[in-house]
């Protein structure tokens, strides 16, 4: 019996490496043993993009992408379709849950130094990731054609007519039309639904050779390749599996947890998820009294309308994401983790963490007086951040991180 | 990480205290009070419905046959209840006025009220219900305390009767006196007492509340079993993991 599953194994060993793949990225894959709590959302991330695409696939079924049909056909997946009310509310929710799960991945990132030497390109992979992501939410959005979906739209792609001459062009090609209207569903679906996922899972697996080449970091920021055993192995590393693959599917259990909570008792969470304004159809002769992206971008749209100028103001919000692409090369800190950083970064760290929060709520609330002012000073915050980190992480006092993972 | 837990949460006291309070003046809701699980009500609800509203809205996102599988009406007293147009049982329901029409009559067209309950909310909805009052300025005779000069008449007069607004004089932050609405007195009663016409609205808005997301009942009673399953399967998940877990622990 044994010898003809090994004449099995061979035979297909020889044509396909899937054992070899098995071994090289599972069973002889050696992560740090102290991975914690924080490391759980890289897996979660993916479990969100499996549950986006499998319920996804479902919508495209039912859903009709025209001006005329798309809100009914929402309503009839939630009304008339078997289980669509389910699968609706789990795109609908998972798509705040996978904003939730990338934000806390990126915040590991920055407690552990994730970013740092040799992660740079991991972490450029990575941030290619959240653009498209915030693409693909932003497309995805306007698919019901709710009045949000619409205005959103409407006052997002107007942005790019303040780019100086050829603005004005430019967001009349994007729509497909002077005002968003059917032409630009039926592209934005087109996006929604294929060019963007492809792009988006061929840059994770892009981000996942790139983390396999250089290996996990850990919470004390030091690199277990540096110490290994005769065969080769990492003193302080495990096999992925099945020691990352049991933790990360407890991880996943308890996520989903809480994920199936918000889905069958808040898929509105109160209009953060679901926003009260979506459930009237798009109306272009009638703009909402108050026009909010949903709570993901609005840390960006804060920064956006902290500018008093239309053009310098997208260029800020450009710049706001464009700032972490570059954050590997402005961070000279001699230590990775958060454990051996001086006093002066966990401070900044912790100005960052309440004006990316404090915006994130600016961007929400009407625009008074006070509101910009206080959008405007922690916009400044945002940006001192990174620009200042060059300097600030270099004369920060660090302790020195140990030899071994602790 | 104490010293960014303290500044986290003294940044935020200060800055959800100043920036919250510009709340504007506006006419406060009442608490709709509805018991979705009320099928006598909910029945009634649908019965007004029908009978008050769908001359002029639609809700044409729903088939009569969900509401009578879902309240326990067959459908020979569905038909009896509810469709006076002589649609199918399985039809959506749409309504014959024609929107052009509508226009001409009211200046806009009465929205479709499928998932107002979402859109608007609850006490809203009960609220503007009961919150019609005279006002000869207006095509129909009355003005709305919630939503201002609505085009819509007060359908429900005969029930309620006519309503005439009690005053408030409100001095403004900007020293300037504002005249609010804070409260109603009957002046021509109607069919129904007040307790009556307030039973009658709450059903309507427990109907347009069931009407919004059909699927809620089985959502909420469903929720509580995948949760369950779930947390069995996190215990055993947990002895799993602690199990591989062991001899990683001992070493270190």
């Amino acid at each position: 019996m044994n010898r003809w599953i090994d004449m099995g194994k061979d035979w297909l060993e020889t044509r396909f490496p899937l054992i070899e793949f098995w071994n090289d990225h599972l069973a002889k894959y050696y992560a740090p043993k102290n991975l914690n709590f924080w490391y759980l959302f890289g897996s979660l991330a993916i479990l969100m993009l499996v549950i986006q695409v499998l319920t996804g696939i479902f919508l495209t079924m039912n859903y009709k992408p025209t001006a005329d049909t798309a809100f009914a056909s929402v309503e009839y997946i939630m009304r008339d379709v078997n289980w669509g009310w389910l699968i609706r509310y789990m795109h609908s929710t998972g798509a705040s849950f996978f904003f939730i799960v990338i934000y806390l991945h990126m915040f590991r990132a920055l407690l552990y130094g994730s970013y740092g030497r040799p992660r740079e390109l991991l972490w450029v992979f990575g941030m290619l990731l959240f653009v498209l992501l915030m693409a693909e939410a932003f497309m995805g959005y306007l698919l019901p054609w709710g009045q949000m979906s619409f205005w959103g739209a409407q006052v997002i792609i107007s942005l790019f007519g303040a780019i100086p001459y050829i603005g004005n062009d430019l967001a009349l090609w994007i729509r497909g039309d002077f005002v968003v209207a059917d032409a630009t569903l039926n592209r934005f679906f087109a996006f929604h639904v294929i060019a963007l996922p492809l792009i988006l899972v061929g840059l994770v697996v892009f981000h996942l050779i790139a983390l396999h080449r250089v290996g996990s970091n850990n919470p004390d920021g030091i690199e277990i390749k540096a110490k290994k055993d005769k065969a080769g192995v990492p003193l302080d590393g495990i096999p992925f599996h099945p020691y990352f693959t049991i933790k990360d599917m407890l991880g996943a259990v308890a996520f989903l947890i809480i994920f199936v909570f918000v889905v069958f008792y808040y898929p509105e969470m109160g209009g953060w998820f679901l926003e009260k304004d979506n459930f009237v159809p798009a109306d272009p002769l009638k703009t909402p009294e108050h026009i909010t992206p949903l709570w993901y971008f609005t840390p960006f749209y804060a920064i956006l309308r902290a500018v008093p100028d239309k053009f310098l103001g997208v260029m800020c919000m450009g710049a706001s994401i464009a700032v972490l692409f570059v954050l590997p090369w402005l961070d000279r800190s001699p230590v990775k983790s958060i454990r051996y950083r001086g006093p002066i970064f966990k401070v900044a760290l912790a100005i960052f963490v309440i004006s990316f929060i404090a915006l994130g709520y600016l961007g929400t609330v009407a625009a008074t007086p006070i509101a910009t002012n206080f959008s405007r000073l922690f916009s400044v915050l945002y940006f001192a951040f990174f620009l200042l980190m060059p300097y600030y992480s270099k004369i920060d006092k660090t302790k020195q991180p140990p030899d071994r993972v602790t | 990480m104490k010293i960014m837990y303290a500044l986290c949460c003294a940044v935020f006291i200060a800055l959800f205290s100043s920036v919250t309070f510009g709340a504007t003046a506006k006419h406060a809701l009442d608490a709709a009070n509805i018991d979705p699980n009320d099928m006598e009500s909910l029945k009634r609800g649908a019965r007004h419905f029908a009978n008050y509203c769908m001359g002029c809205h639609s809700a044409s996102l729903m088939r009569y046959n969900r509401i009578g599988q879902d309240l326990g009406i067959d459908e020979a007293e569905l038909e009896n209840m509810m469709i006076f147009t002589g649609a199918k049982v399985g039809d959506l329901m749409h309504i014959s006025m024609d929107a052009e029409d509508a226009k001409q009559w009211f200046g806009t067209k009465p929205p479709d009220l499928s998932v107002v309950a979402r859109s608007r909310g609850i006490d809203w909805i009960y609220t503007f219900l009961r919150s019609f009052y005279k006002d000869p300025a207006r095509p129909w005779g009355v003005n709305n305390a919630v939503f201002k000069d609505v085009a819509m008449p007060h359908v429900l007069w005969e029930l309620q009767g006519l309503q005439a607004p009690n005053y408030d004089t409100l001095k403004g932050k900007d020293g300037m006196t504002r005249q609010v609405i804070s409260g109603f007195e009957l002046v021509e009663p109607g069919d129904a007492s007040p307790s009556e016409y307030d039973l009658i609205v709450r059903d309507i808005v427990n109907f347009l509340h069931y009407l919004g997301e059909p699927a809620k009942s089985t959502r909420l009673r469903l929720g509580k079993w995948v949760i369950l399953y779930l947390v069995l399967f996190l215990v055993l998940m947990y002895f799993v993991k602690k199990e591989y877990w062991k001899d990683i622990k001992k070493a270190h």
